[in-house]
């Protein structure tokens, strides 16, 4: 990823720092050539013994030459402090329409959540050209949230959100590291963003597979939605039970064999005329406009644990 | 004595020097001389500076690989934060003020001790003390905090043995107290008729400032660490959010001591250079009351930007322009003394031994370290770097390269007026300038490592980082080759080393006049001063056209 001398400038906000970087970089360049070649000067023209001349000092070496350079190195650095701190004033708030996304972090882990409620560990998946506003938050010590391709690093704090937001101008894979010493794993606390294009990122979001807490977030819904009211081995309401359902070959009504996949999760929860399972009563209602994408996802999630939890069993 | 016998008095009956005065060990461990007690403080902090450095060498031996290949993340965590703490508490802020400090400080003044020579001895103690609690929480486990102690880390998650390194931190914090005010009454009571504030030596002025920062600083790093330990084993809610706190208080309580605390390691170092580079180039050091304002500047400044330490820390962002924008302007006092370190090499008669080697190590090193203070006083830049390599490389130069180099300077040049022993000059000279090798490539490829995205207190490390790893383990090879060398020759010199005599540089400054050693307290007669310091030559001239021989032999002024 990284040449030998140069870190990829990945984001919008990488190329103004990088431009303070390098002008300071200049300035300190001259400053030690200026002081090392003087020094060097010196020991060599007035070493001991030497035939240079001394004598009298001359007038130019006085007090005004003393309050010169003081003067200029205050300048100087009155310049360079405007000009960084401009820089910085003008990449604080995020721009509205940011994309906002979800960050916790905890020893020795990164979770993302995207706002569709898609969830990734020690990764995160952006969109190129498109502002990202961090939302982030830690669940124990300090972390912080380190990508150098984006010259970006916040604090992640407990008891306390903290944001930053970046515009990612490369796609790629960069790493993210965890800045902020945390404990025994602290250098493992690495994960990678990866910047795609933005239509990419659309599908790569519908793509996700959903992970246990989507799971525990699906299981609240399926109460609170009502779904339980007939779908739970309790209910007296004569509808599928959905235990083991997922991954399944289904028997439908219609004589058609369909294997229950997401889509067909997803079908069956709005648009549930469609694919009525063999030997059932179409009653259920349709979902839709009830329920966005994350919430799909969630209740398909929940959904597939059980299947793991009877094969568990 | 010359000036006596002109007057007609008569010489005095010989004395033994204060290393001969007593022999038992109760005479050394009892004493109130503060150039014993300056010897106990050697021997302490060399003890201390090889166990850190013993630390550091396991963790870039580590480093060597990405993956982890001799330590566990564990081991590894604690030994940084071992050498941090040792290197810090127990080297650094003790190092110069409570050797030479000590050692050189009535001398310089012409008294014949501090004015409290009892609290100097406890303040020993307190360092042993102390010392002993921090190397217990090594033995009994360790301590995996970072010697910057962070909660909730170290309040709450920690489970390492961070009670007894605290409590050892706090205690040295007293003993630095004590020493800051002894240093300042010494200076404000004890000195000779005719020493001026003027004509001190620059060096005095910088153990001063120092100890003007010690005395205001410390109790804050000790009210800090009582907080940590009272959240810690009482319980009490002060940094856990979930009860009230707020884990950030502890930062801007740490950092207010500690960033005072650079210049607790750093002023004296400028002050050790101020005194040899004039000697060495026999010329007046350039602009005298611009070092003295200099060094008061960088003392009362330096109270006030520790907020560039959290640039990233979710502080507002009006508190981090306003403490950019200090962090600027210490800059400026900083630049003032290395152009006039510079200036006063003009029209000198420069020789180059190896005192003089390790002073221009530091102005170099200085230098280098303190403009890449520029790139992390500029709010961008800064939130790219910090708590990568590229701070520890920043820090490295400033508190060793600069710190240490300039240790190293004193040790050569105040060698003979301690122990009244000469070195061996060829030895001390390859060591000056193996170290200034050494110390350029294991910390110079940390700066290319911190740019390109290495955070700090990374066990394993990705892979691209690799080859910078290496160079400085190398590098570090050299550099500890380069520190143990002058424990061996040092050490020899005090068996086989010629006699020094009393002012083997042609040195000007009080401590030149007396003895080497000097005696228990240290004048026959009062001095009297009716001159600045650094009077190489008349005011207005540049050095003298002496031939050599006469340059190198000055005896009598």
């Amino acid at each position: 990823m990284n040449s030998l001398f140069r870190l990829p400038e990945a984001s919008t906000h990488a190329v103004t720092v990088d431009h303070i970087f390098y002008l300071l970089l200049f300035l300190s360049g001259a400053t030690v050539v200026l002081v090392f070649g003087l020094i060097l000067l010196f020991a060599v023209r007035y070493r001991r013994g030497s035939p240079a001349k001394r004598g009298p000092m001359p007038e130019i070496l006085s007090r005004e030459f003393e309050i010169g350079w003081t003067v200029a190195t205050l300048l100087t650095f009155a310049f360079l402090f405007w000009w960084a701190s401009s820089a910085d004033l003008s990449s604080l708030a995020a721009p509205t329409g940011a994309l906002e996304i979800h960050v916790v972090a905890k020893q020795w882990m990164w979770k993302t959540q995207h706002p569709n409620g898609a969830r990734e560990i020690n990764a995160l998946h952006v969109p190129l050209d498109k502002p990202v506003h961090l939302l982030m938050s830690s669940q124990d010590v300090i972390h912080s949230f380190f990508v150098p391709a984006f010259r970006v690093k916040k604090d992640v704090l407990p008891g306390r959100d903290t944001d930053i937001w970046f515009q990612a101008n490369k796609s790629g894979t960069f790493p993210l590291l965890c800045a902020e010493y945390c404990g025994t794993n602290h250098s493992m606390m690495r994960g990678k963003i990866v910047v795609m294009r933005q239509d990419d990122y659309a599908k790569w979001l519908v793509q996700q597979p959903e992970g246990d807490d989507l799971a525990h977030d699906g299981a609240r819904l399926f109460v609170s939605q009502g779904c339980s009211g007939c779908h739970a081995v309790s209910s007296n309401v004569h509808a599928p039970r959905l235990a083991g359902l997922y991954g399944r070959a289904v028997q439908l009504a219609d004589g058609r064999t369909v294997s229950a996949d997401d889509a067909y999760i997803r079908d069956s929860i709005l648009q549930p005329k469609r694919d009525v399972v063999a030997g059932f009563e179409p009653i259920m209602p349709s979902f839709k406009g009830l329920l966005d994408d994350g919430e799909i996802q969630s209740l398909t999630a929940y959904i597939r644990s059980l299947r793991e939890e009877q094969q568990n069993d | 004595m010359t000036d006596a016998l002109l007057a007609g008095e008569l010489p005095l009956p010989p004395r033994p020097d204060y290393l001969r005065h007593g022999a038992t060990i109760s005479s050394w461990l009892a004493t109130t001389d503060h150039k014993r007690i300056a010897i106990l403080y050697a021997i302490t902090i060399t003890f201390f500076f090889f166990m850190g450095g013993a630390a550091i060498t396991a963790v870039r031996l580590e480093l060597f690989q990405p993956n982890g290949w001799l330590l566990t993340s564990d081991t590894y965590n604690k030994l940084f934060s071992f050498h941090g703490i040792i290197m810090v508490w127990f080297f650094l802020v003790p190092s110069i003020p409570n050797t030479f400090g000590n050692f050189l400080l009535p001398l310089m003044i012409g008294a014949p001790d501090v004015a409290f020579p009892r609290l100097n001895l406890f303040s020993w103690y307190l360092t042993v003390a102390a010392g002993a609690f921090t190397v217990y929480a090594l033995v009994a486990g360790g301590v995996d905090t970072g010697w910057t102690f962070y909660t909730p880390y170290s309040s709450m998650f920690s489970n390492t043995h961070v009670f007894a390194a605290a409590a050892g931190v706090f205690v040295v914090g007293f003993a630095s107290i004590a020493t800051g005010v002894n240093f300042i009454t010494t200076t404000h009571m004890l000195r000779a008729p005719g020493m001026t504030w003027f004509r001190l030596p620059l060096f005095v002025w910088a153990i001063y400032a120092t100890s003007l920062i010690m005395v205001l600083a410390t109790p804050v790093l000790a009210i800090s660490l009582l907080l940590v330990i009272a959240e810690r084993v009482l319980g009490l809610p002060i940094f856990d959010p979930a009860r009230g706190g707020d884990p950030i208080l502890f930062q801007h309580l740490f950092w207010f001591y500690s960033h005072p605390a650079v210049y607790i390691m750093v002023l004296p170092a400028m002050g050790v250079v101020s005194e040899i580079i004039p000697c060495f180039a026999r010329r007046r050091i350039f602009g005298y009351d611009f070092m003295v304002y200099a060094m008061l500047a960088i003392a009362g400044v330096g109270f006030f930007v520790w907020g560039h330490h959290m640039f990233v820390s979710g502080q507002s962002a009006l508190a981090s322009l306003v403490f950019s924008f200090l962090s600027f302007i210490i800059a400026v006092p900083s630049a003032i003394k290395v152009f006039n370190w510079t200036a006063s090499l003009y029209r000198g008669q420069i020789s180059f031994e190896s005192p003089m080697l390790y002073a221009l190590g530091f102005v170099g090193l200085f230098t280098t370290g303190g403009l890449s203070g520029l790139f992390l006083a500029s709010i961008p830049v800064d939130i790219h770097v910090t708590d990568t390599y590229f701070v520890v490389a920043h820090f490295h130069y400033i508190m060793v390269g600069g710190s240490v180099s300039a240790f190293f300077a004193g040790l050569h040049f105040w060698w003979p007026k301690v122990t009244g022993k000469l070195y061996p000059e060829s030895w001390a000279k390859f060591a000056a300038i193996l170290m200034y090798a050494g110390f350029n490539m294991t910390f110079l490829p940390q700066f290319f490592a911190g740019y390109l995205g290495m955070p700090r207190r990374y066990h394993t490390y990705p892979a691209e980082f690799q080859i910078y790893n290496v160079m400085s383990s190398a590098g570090a090879a050299v550099l500890a080759i380069a520190y143990l060398l002058p424990l061996g020759y040092l050490t020899w010199s005090l068996f086989y080393g010629g006699k020094a005599a009393k002012n083997p540089w042609g040195a000007t400054g009080l401590e030149w006049t007396t003895g080497s050693p000097p005696p228990p307290k240290n004048f026959d007669r009062q001095p009297r001063v009716d001159r600045g310091p650094y009077a190489y030559h008349a005011e207005g001239m540049s050095a003298g056209t002496d031939p050599p021989e006469m340059q190198n032999a000055r005896e009598t002024r």
